[in-house]
């Protein structure tokens, strides 16, 4: 077979499957998107917690974008002990100080890094959290410690509008 | 279609049939020659049409009552067990009426198994019948969301979030597929509608696993090729039909057990609570036919190892043709590889069970010992056994063992009359 040399019709075929390439696509990727997060669900992009009432040792749950964030007012020994933990203990390491702000507040997203199950309070190996689908211990910073979970439980974005008030996302 | 020349009696019929040959095709799957040694476990495949008919009917009459919506979806399901007439009825078999398809399935998978129906030339039936279990699972997994109780919530969440261990995209297709940031209403939505649509898919897929069936036929208990149409054979109808009738009936009492005596047995208690974002219930099980593979997911202590380990041990079942490398179909011939069969049974029952348990101590190690296991039996013990394993003569006829003739006669004679 010798090579053969591209004629006008060779053009025309590639130019259509380019065309219907183009057309195909434009038509799909709006059945793809439109199961993306809506503008509605975008909307409910922040929430704002009083947290005078919560006393030192207690967590309040709150839910955010549909997930629940926990929101814990540490002891002064928790605080101590999410401190004084090596780096090279941890799995995902992150310093306390860098999670907790205000090292008494700690808010991060009630939301196992595994697959997604709500951690329980105040239980596992080390003082912090346990998730009961698949055993992820979290330890008194919310940093995964033991279990099959990958990361630490994430820290969203916060600030304290006043002294009484956090406003989430 | 044309295994032989057919024309309608009546003057209609030719005229119909040579515009769309339809009586042609009736014709066809009524004189269908079958292998006549065919045992009972070559009844399930009747069977699992019957299922699938009758989830689609149960749930199209389901659907005409059902609000898929995170507010109203519960509420629309006591609606129907209190409120519909025969609403109870009606969702039970179709709830039930999913566990009895898992029940049939499993059991259809595991003859091809024994009898080695998915070897040389059946494969492509084999890789369509391992597609529609995939989408089964999917379509389970999806309808038993649909109550909205705290297993469907955190069922889909764990479930979906099993894509989030996919490196660098895996975040983005978890929002995709929620619709949201978390397990909500947009979720349910589409949930509702893709449960709607994969019985159909099932359903196309079902003609076309029996349309791959039909070009080299049936496989038999004695595994050897027989000649279509001749002395091994019977038609399809009457012989298979009553005898795939009978056992038909015999499942439907089964069936109708756990619909009349104990249509919550295989259910979770937790989902006759309303779904709670912020409740995650103590143990989070799936539904009975999914535990083997949900323990295999546990078993691994890494995410994203877990989650290919749980795929691979599905996918693995697509590359069994290839993977058996005994030229031998039937058990029945193999007596190494009949031992390593019932070993991958007590194998998957036992992942089943420690599936049902809690991922720690004892159970762990069972259940890690146990993945392991099925790995092995597919990707080692199989390959290897096809080449060691020395395998009893196959008689020359399904007919020989039986009328005699054979030197291994009396053995195949009793051994069939076993299974």
């Amino acid at each position: 077979m010798s090579e053969k040399k591209p004629k006008r019709r060779d053009f025309l075929f590639t130019a259509t499957y380019a065309v219907g390439a183009v057309g195909v696509g434009a038509v799909v990727w709006p059945m793809v998107d439109q199961m993306n997060p809506d503008a509605s669900v975008k909307a409910l992009a922040s929430t704002e917690v009083d947290v005078s009432s919560v006393k030192p040792g207690k967590t309040i749950t709150v839910l955010w974008r549909g997930k629940p964030v926990f929101i814990r007012r540490r002891t002064s020994e928790e605080i101590t002990e999410a401190r004084s933990v090596k780096m090279e203990d941890l799995k995902h390491p992150e310093k306390d100080e860098d999670r907790a702000k205000d090292p008494e507040w700690l808010v991060m997203l009630g939301v196992c890094t595994h697959l997604g199950c709500v951690p329980l309070n105040d239980r596992g190996d080390y003082d912090g959290w346990f998730c009961p689908c698949h055993g992820s211990h979290y330890d008194t910073s919310g940093r995964i410690r033991k279990g099959p979970a990958p990361l630490n439980m994430e820290v969203p974005k916060y600030e304290f509008v006043n002294t009484n008030t956090i406003k989430i996302g | 279609m044309s295994d032989h020349d057919y024309t309608p009696k009546s003057k209609v019929g030719k005229w119909f049939n040579d515009r769309l040959p339809l009586l042609s095709l009736a014709n066809h799957l009524t004189d269908y020659p079958t292998p006549k040694n065919l045992n009972y476990w070559w009844t399930f495949g009747g069977i699992l049409t019957f299922c699938l008919i009758t989830q689609i009917v149960t749930g199209l009459t389901l659907a005409m009552h059902y609000i898929a919506h995170a507010d109203m979806a519960f509420e629309s399901v006591e609606h129907i067990m209190r409120d519909v007439n025969y609403g109870w009825l009606i969702r039970y078999i179709h709830a039930n009426g999913a566990s009895m398809f898992f029940l049939a399935v499993y059991i259809h998978i595991f003859r091809s198994l024994f009898y080695g129906s998915y070897k040389s030339p059946r494969e492509v039936i084999w890789i369509i019948g391992i597609i529609i279990y995939l989408l089964m699972m999917a379509a389970a997994f999806m309808g038993y969301v649909l109550p909205w109780g705290q297993m469907s919530f955190w069922g889909a969440t764990v479930i979906t979030n099993l894509f989030s261990a996919i490196p660098l995209v895996g975040e983005g297709i978890v929002t995709w597929l929620w619709g949201g940031y978390s397990v909500d209403n947009p979720t349910l939505t589409r949930f509702f509608t893709l449960h709607y649509l994969l019985p159909f898919l099932i359903l196309g897929l079902v003609v076309l696993h029996i349309w791959a069936l039909h070009v080299p036929g049936n496989n038999n208990p004695v595994g050897i090729d027989i000649k279509k149409p001749s002395k091994d054979t019977v038609p399809f109808h009457p012989y298979i039909v009553i005898k795939d009738g009978f056992a038909l009936l015999m499942f439907m009492i089964v069936f109708a057990f756990f619909v009349f005596y104990t249509p919550n047995i295989l259910g979770h208690a937790d989902n006759y609570i309303e779904a709670d974002p912020l409740v995650t219930p103590a143990h989070i099980v799936p539904e009975w036919y999914l535990l083997p593979f949900y323990a295999i997911l546990r078993s691994v202590p890494d995410k994203l190892m877990g989650v290919v380990a749980m795929l691979s041990a599905i996918l693995i079942l697509a590359a069994l043709p290839w993977l058996d490398t005994s030229k031998i179909r039937s058990a029945v011939f193999r007596p190494l590889y009949k031992q390593f069969y019932w070993i991958l049974v007590a194998d998957v029952l036992i992942l089943g069970y420690v599936g049902a348990m809690p991922a720690e101590g004892l159970y762990l190690l069972i259940a890690r010992v146990a993945t392991a296991y099925y790995f092995i039996h597919f990707l080692i013990i199989l390959p290897v056994l096809g080449f060691k394993e020395k395998t009893i003569p196959l008689p020359l006829s399904i007919t020989e063992p039986v009328l005699g003739g054979s030197p291994m006669a009396s053995a195949v004679k009793k051994k069939e009359s076993l299974n």
